[in-house]
């Protein structure tokens, strides 16, 4: 079963550990779409959540190399249908007197914020599940999407269980 | 409480860790380190190329068991131990490794002599540490050793920056390991086992496949005691040879490429596979789709990530080789209590007629001088009471074939790198941990060369190795390929005649033989093992002699290439 997998890596937050993680997963032949890192409640923790296309039998194994690097102390593949998943994305979209009003709207629809307005774009800040972060983006590119910045996904497993 | 400098509390913690020996190389910011090391009494060995130091602390490892050390200077010095810890790597010995580095405040700056030693070997090592601040000095080095000998073993990098090294920290070593993320499984699940135990039972044509698991956890004893328990044979990996006595009825010896016939033909033959600390690496099993297809496979490793790496397993049981191979064979035992011994005379008796079949005829050997002969002879000479280590080619595979081990961490050699020029510094660190045994490198007359410098610290440091060069005058294992799968054309693997190596080792200040003739193999090993020098033994054997049997890359296991 090939497809993305969502894996949350908790690291001992240390320099150089970002750097062993990212270069096992190009040694091991993985690709990965999006990677997202930042400090836990726990100051010396480090949460980094990455998403990787992979192929079951191989993922189980980078999991596996994931866990013999010394500074990880837990991963956990999410189950999609069990999580919170977030990503923020901002998106300079062309916008003139002509089109700043649909744009507008779509914002509205979308529940997006606008953070910067200038005389020929429009700067949008929207954050949501990858469905929602596509869906947008398809709106406006007939306007023309200037530039566009992702953090990545980040997610965090419902329910009280840590 | 008084403080002492960063390299002296590195001595200090190394004493702790017990450490008796450093191979080593000295340059600009290792100097205070080496400085504590004039006043110390750990014993420093002086190599002539850090590749040597490194190799000779690997070396040591895998004939004492304990932590082999080296130590290195920034830059070129850190760059050349890269070989060698990659090696280490590769067959999972503990080696701590120590670099010196450009001081902290210089990092990033293309310093003079500064390389990326943490980044450029973390493919290649267990662990590695860039110490930033001279605090955790005590910590980083007892974490590193217990890193290094423990779980799976493994190479361990620890770069002191020249600051930290020459910094002032309280002379005080007490620290507490804490390694949240750090957490070898040792006792294999229970219900695993009894399945496995259940497995076995069952199987009709079951077989033992030991590493060199079996070697670092010590479970060679136990091993026996299994396998004479259940009464089955025992194939072993290059790195697991030792592990089961060569001469043991039930060992059929090793597997793989060169593996023997009954080995590699009870992989095909066999319902039941026990592997214990293996990798399951393409030159043992060949074509893998191909490998060990009518059979189950129970596999004991205590690194989960080798379990259903390569080989599909059945009953995966993550845990050291000695636990659990105890506590197998007891549910094993307690099945034959309740339901009688199982009966598997058919399996064993087929094995064993395997094994007699192939077994060495004396009598009509040829007059010329054969690899075989030399290595028999040399078992002779030393009752199979010897360490043997290896270089690495036609060499290393006659020597896997026709020396018998007989204990664990008496054959030394580099299975996963194939690391040339390997074999003599390995010899000078196990001879410096085994100073009572006898230590043999059987070399090549390529990889030699690839690291005789080394000549020097054995015959300078009084460490007596003797070097049996079974000179064919070629890069035998690559002439051997090109004769069978590139039509003969042998490029650029003749390399008769590169040197005289008895002059070359008396310009050392050894003893140098050269045999030529059948009739002087025997003399000639006597007198190499009686001198109390570093000896070098050139025999001159037939040049274009291959190793048989051979199953070519890519081909199933039981597919042997034998005698011409
Ligand atoms: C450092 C290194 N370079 C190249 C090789 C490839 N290689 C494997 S065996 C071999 C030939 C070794 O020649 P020699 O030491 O004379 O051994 P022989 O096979 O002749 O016994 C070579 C070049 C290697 N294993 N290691
Ligand atoms: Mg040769």
């Amino acid at each position: 079963m090939s497809g993305n997998h969502i894996i949350s890596v908790l690291v001992e937050n240390k320099s150089g550990v970002l750097a062993k993680i990212s270069g096992l997963f190009s040694r091991r032949g993985f690709n990965i779409e999006s990677l997202a890192v930042g400090p836990t409640e726990d100051e010396k923790i480090s949460r980094i959540t990455i998403v990787v296309n992979a192929e079951i039998h191989s993922l189980e194994q980078v999991v596996k190399q994931l866990y013999k690097l010394i500074n990880v102390i837990k991963i956990q593949e999410l189950d999609p249908s069990n999580i919170v998943e977030r990503e923020l994305v901002l998106i300079k979209v062309n916008a003139d007197n002509s089109t700043r009003a649909e744009i507008l709207e779509i914002v509205d629809i979308f529940r997006a914020n606008i953070v910067d307005v200038a005389k020929k774009s429009l700067s949008i800040e929207i954050t949501g599940n990858s469905r929602k972060i596509q869906g947008i983006e398809e709106l406006l590119q007939p306007y023309g999407i200037l530039e566009l910045v992702r953090t990545g996904k980040i997610a965090l497993s419902r329910g009280s269980k840590k | 409480m008084g403080k002492i400098t960063g390299a002296q509390m590195l001595i200090k913690c190394l004493k702790e860790e017990g450490v008796e020996v450093i191979f080593g190389f000295p340059g600009g910011v290792v100097i205070p380190i080496y400085d504590a090391i004039f006043d110390s009494d750990i014993r420093h060995i002086l190599v002539r190329h850090e590749q040597g130091a490194v190799h000779a602390a690997d070396g040591y490892a895998r004939a004492t068991g304990k932590v082999g050390v080296c130590l290195a200077t920034s830059g070129p010095g850190a760059t050349n131990l890269i070989t060698g810890i990659a090696n280490a790597y590769m067959d999972s010995v503990p080696v701590v490794a120590i670099t010196g580095q450009v001081a902290t405040d210089l990092i990033g700056t293309d310093a003079f002599q500064e390389a990326d030693i943490t980044g450029i070997t973390a493919p290649i090592t267990k662990h590695n540490y860039l110490i930033q601040d001279i605090k955790d000095l005590p910590v980083i080095i007892k974490e590193a050793f217990h890193i290094a000998s423990t779980g799976r073993p493994g190479p361990v990098l620890i770069d002191i920056p020249v600051d930290i090294s020459k910094g002032m920290i309280e002379d005080n070593i007490k620290v507490e390991l804490k390694l949240e993320g750090y957490k070898p499984t040792y006792i294999g699940n229970p219900r695993q086992i009894l399945s496995a135990a259940r497995g076995i039972y069952e199987s009709k044509k079951p077989v033992i496949f030991a590493g060199g698991g079996i070697v670092s956890s010590g479970a060679s004893d136990i091993l026996t005691e299994f396998a004479h328990t259940l009464n089955i044979p025992v194939i072993t990996t290059l790195i697991g040879k030792g592990a089961f006595s060569d001469a043991d009825e039930l060992s059929v010896g090793m597997a793989g490429m060169h593996g023997t016939k009954p080995a590699n033909l009870s992989f095909t033959g066999t319902d039941m596979i026990i592997a214990v600390g293996v990798r399951f690496d393409d030159r043992v099993t060949g074509k893998l789709s191909e490998f060990a297809k009518n059979s189950l496979v129970i596999h004991i490793d205590i690194d989960p990530a080798e379990i259903g790496k390569n080989v599909k397993v059945d009953i995966p049981i993550v845990g050291d080789a000695k636990s659990v191979l105890t506590d197998l064979l007891g549910r094993y035992k307690e099945l034959v209590e309740k339901k009688g011994e199982p009966d598997r005379k058919e399996w064993l008796d087929y094995v064993m007629a395997l094994k007699k079949q192939c077994a060495f005829k004396p009598g009509n050997e040829p007059e010329s001088l054969k690899p075989g002969y030399i290595i028999r002879k040399i078992w002779e000479a030393t009752g199979g009471n010897a360490i043997i280590c290896t270089e690495v080619g036609q060499n290393q595979m006659w020597a896997a074939q026709y020396f018998k081990c007989l204990k664990p961490r008496t054959f030394i050699s580099s299975g996963g790198l194939g690391t040339m020029g390997f074999g003599l510094p390995a010899a000078i660190g196990a001879k410096v941990g085994c100073p009572g045994k006898t230590v043999i490198d059987i070399a090549g007359d390529g990889s030699i060369q690839m690291n005789s410098q080394e000549l020097a610290t054995a015959v300078l440091n009084k460490i007596p190795v003797k070097i049996m060069i079974l000179n064919n005058g070629y890069l035998g294992l690559v002439r051997q390929w090109q004769e069978l799968f590139w039509d003969k054309r042998y490029s650029h693997t003749d390399i008769v005649d590169s040197v005289d190596f008895v002059k070359l080792i008396e310009a050392y200040g050894g003893v140098g033989f050269r045999v030529t003739k059948k009739s002087e193999v025997e003399s000639t090993i006597k007198k190499a093992l009686e001198i109390d020098n570093v000896v070098m033994v050139d025999f001159r054997i037939e040049r274009e002699e291959n190793v048989y049997p051979m199953v070519p890359a890519g081909y199933p296991i039981d597919q042997m290439i034998e005698c011409e």
